[in-house]
């Protein structure tokens, strides 16, 4: 098990060092430090101390990958490359592009508990009702709930995230006036703040996965083994709960997996429009300024996330099923 | 040539008129091949599906007659060279020049005669400043200004609206009913060969249904906007009728769901059959490739890239002539980072299918008879893997369209110039916050997304249950739900 967990984490890295190679490639080929720098200071005229002045504050006027200038192993270390790439690994994450943008690592340290308290029960409870409802489906299959259900599950697929948010931020915060429209305080003040968001994400997220999990549940429930459980004399509910769902787990938890990223944005989304102060929030305003580095920052935390989820996942396959054997 | 007018073929209209050659070549396969013919006709057995097509269908009409553009020429200058205008218009815009033409000066609810917000009323000419008993100006009274093409040529407009809207009403309905009419005596003649054969008939009926719908909302639409110029779903906060932008933001929202989807299959193609074909160290790498890929939240991916299009943009202004073509250019180019950053999904797919059917005997059987590698997946593969991609694009469609307007929202989606449903809620978020608040630019974005994506999403269903043989499978249980006795 440890070896195995020790496995992945090695290959975690060399994914690691793909999806850097990538970013760097993308940030520093396609355009030049210095349109970076003309773009960051903004205004009509730009001269060339002020753009020298900016390359030198940041560390953009090293040399890109190999540093003729310095001495032994800092020919390597005394560049672009080394400093805003490298060092990520360590995360260590540099100054941000932006004149006030400060010090990106002590940033993502005071964002990321807030972010965590927004996602995390997002997750959870997500999961938990489209377990719950799509159970509650196949228990009707055939029946009018079911066939209702399922059309109710392709509408509200199709709605995007975004009316769910403006909507329910319209009528629960201004109109009911059940919650603050925006806004994070710390301490157990932030229930007030994050139910609203938590529970429109819900909303948003549970007819997709539900009718996925349907599907699931259904073919499962056509098996043998449902019809033996049944024959028994077992109840419905306990066919379900006991026999369906263990079985449909593995499933579940892939895509519960796949659908990480996909939190990280509704993150982005829900954290702007209710003015909650954690990472999405930080990189959507990263974004609307154009600060590469902060950009860049948040694709290999991204990715970092992404895989340390995924080793979870996989441990949690052993924990469903005792067939599962981590090789 | 000395044409008034001068084409101008944007990026995105070539490919759409490309895409759509390549529909009508299938379509054409379609008919040919007998199995092909019953697959689908299973699709279009399916009612759900058929309304779908046939929203979808007028859907793709004006997307296309939005993608004709041209210049204007101006009026010609003694002795100098032949000009155009800076503005491109499309064929549509010359239909909807209507609505382009009756702008107002900032919001009006939808079919009002009289702005929304009230303004000062501008003293008539001539007359001496009024001064009150202190003999301080009296500040001019304020109103809600009458807009200037709402509803205009009606004298009393408090009284004469309601029965010039339901005169109105009464009329384009009339039209709807006489064009669904046209289609059911149309319909009647298609369908009865096809009864016949002893088959489930092809949805005809609710193709009628939703045409009738939609024939009686395009009549009331007409009917309401030209005459008097009311505005069907109000104007914006520069006065510009909803209605068109909406219109507009149609062909944005097709050319983002069918070129982002068709720019992934290159790569997920050429990829996913190597990698299942060749296993080995080819398969090593693409897997590797992918996973770095797909280890990279999407959406960061996608803003790191449009963020780096952007400063290109910036620094190559010689790519391009009028404001509209940047914009083309840049949706063009989000199409093609969204099929780059992509194609990871299928890519795994793919490789699954093709790592399954290299061990069946034909392909074995091409080995032995000494095909090469090449021929084999062109010949052998690739065309028992199609049915996947098939299943894959429609139901990628949807949520590309939905998609969108995230990007927007994050600031990465398509040029502020262009319409696009991302660029409308992305207002409405602002409007929706003013009191009282502006709804129906928000409404009227919602009613058509929600349209589109819904119709894209049940005809993609109704394509998968007729092309995935693992979900025919449960399929006499799913029809069995469908219908409820």
């Amino acid at each position: 098990m440890l070896a195995y967990i020790l496995r992945r984490l090695g290959y975690g890295l060399v994914i690691l060092i793909g999806v850097n190679l990538i970013t760097f490639l993308l940030f520093f080929t396609v355009n030049t430090p210095d349109d970076m720098a003309r773009l960051n200071i903004g205004g009509k005229r730009v001269t060339p101390d002020q753009i020298e002045k900016w390359k030198v504050e940041r560390g953009y006027d090293k040399p890109m990958l190999f540093n003729e200038q310095a001495q032994g192993a800092e020919k390597l270390t005394q560049t672009v490359f080394w400093e805003r790439s490298v060092s990520l690994f360590v995360f260590d994450f540099g100054r941000a592009d932006n004149a006030s943008g400060g010090d990106i690592g002590y940033q993502i340290a005071q964002r990321m508990g807030v972010s965590l308290r927004l996602t995390v029960p997002i997750f959870v409870m997500g999961l938990l009702a489209s377990v719950i409802f799509s159970l509650w489906l196949v228990m009707f299959r055939g029946t009018r709930v079911d066939f209702w259900g399922v059309v109710a599950c392709v509408v509200m697929m199709s709605i995007s995230s975004l009316f769910y948010i403006i909507v329910g931020q319209y009528v629960f915060s201004r109109v009911a006036k059940l919650a603050p429209i925006s806004g994070y305080a710390g301490g157990l003040d932030a229930v007030r703040f994050l139910i609203l968001p938590i529970c429109l994400m819900l909303v948003a997220s549970l007819a997709g996965q539900a009718r996925f999990f349907r599907t699931l549940f259904l073919e499962e429930a056509g098996k043998d083994y449902v019809r033996t459980a049944r024959a028994k004399g077992l109840t419905e509910a306990t066919v379900m709960g006991r026999h369906v769902l263990r079985n449909a787990m593995l499933p579940i938890i892939t895509s519960s997996g796949s659908a990480l990223p996909g939190l990280f944005m509704g993150g982005l989304l829900t954290e702007s429009f209710f003015g909650i102060p954690g990472l999405g929030s930080y990189t959507i305003d990263a974004i609307a300024s154009q600060d590469f580095a902060i950009v860049r920052a948040m694709v290999f935390l991204g990715s970092v996330l992404y895989i340390v989820s995924n080793i979870l996942i996989d441990v949690a396959y052993t924990v469903a099923d005792p067939r599962v054997r981590m090789q | 040539m000395d044409l008034p007018f001068k084409l101008v073929m944007l990026w995105t209209d070539v490919v759409l008129w490309v895409m759509l050659l390549g529909l009508g070549l299938y379509v054409r396969q379609v008919r040919r091949d007998a199995a092909l013919r019953a697959t689908w006709r299973r699709v279009f057995v399916t009612p759900s599906a058929m309304a779908s097509a046939v929203l979808l269908g007028l859907m793709l009409l004006i997307t296309l007659v939005d993608s004709v553009h041209f210049r204007r020429a101006l009026p010609d200058v003694a002795g100098g060279a032949r000009a155009f205008d800076t503005r491109t218009e499309s064929v549509l815009d010359l239909g909807l020049s209507k609505l382009i033409a009756s702008r107002e000066n900032s919001y009006s609810q939808p079919l009002a005669t009289h702005g929304f917000s009230k303004q000062a009323v501008p003293p008539s000419p001539g007359a001496k400043p009024m001064l009150d008993e202190h003999g301080v100006p009296v500040l001019p009274a304020r109103a809600y200004p009458r807009l200037s093409h709402g509803g205009a040529g009606l004298e009393d407009p408090e009284g004469d609206w309601a029965g010039d809207i339901a005169v109105r009403l009464v009329f384009g309905g009339m039209a709807g009913v006489v064009v669904s009419f046209l289609l059911w005596t149309l319909m009647c003649r298609r369908a009865k060969p096809s009864q016949a054969g002893g088959q489930q008939p092809v949805a005809w009926r609710a193709a009628w249904i939703t045409a009738s719908v939609l024939a009686l909302l395009i009549g009331w639409g007409v009917a309401l906007s030209w005459g008097q110029g009311y505005h069907v779903f109000g104007t914006d906060r520069t006065g510009n009728d909803v209605l068109y932008m909406t219109i507009k933001s149609i062909r944005t929202a097709f050319v983002i769901g069918s070129l982002a989807t068709i720019a992934t299959l290159p790569f997920a193609l050429a990829f996913g059959i190597a990698a299942g074909y060749f296993k080995g160290w080819v398969d090593d790498v693409i897997q590797y490739v992918y996973t770095v890929l797909s280890s990279v939240p999407n959406i960061l991916l996608i803003a790191a890239c449009v963020l780096m299009v952007q400063v290109f943009l910036d620094k190559h202004p010689e790519l391009f002539e009028t404001g509209l073509e940047r914009a083309d250019l840049k949706i063009f180019l989000l199409c093609l980072i969204l099929g780059l950053t992509g194609w990871a999904g299928l890519c795994r797919l793919l490789r699954a299918e093709t790592l399954k059917l290299r061990e069946l005997e034909y392909v074995q059987a091409a080995t032995a008879f000494g095909v090469s590698h090449w021929r084999i997946m062109l010949r052998h593969i690739l065309p028992n893997v199609m049915h996947l991609v098939l299943i894959t694009t429609v139901l990628e469609f949807s949520g590309l369209i939905l998609y969108e307007a995230v990007l927007s929202y994050v600031g990465v989606g398509v040029d502020p110039s262009m319409n696009s449903f991302g660029g409308m809620i992305n207002q409405a978020r602002v409007e929706m916050s003013r009191d009282p608040i502006v709804w129906w630019s928000f409404l009227a974005a919602f009613v058509f997304m929600v349209a589109i994506v819904l119709s894209a999403n049940l005809f993609a269903d109704a394509v998968r249950d007729a092309f995935d043989p693992r979900a025919r499978v449960y399929r006499p249980r799913a029809r069995a739900v469908a219908q409820p006795t």
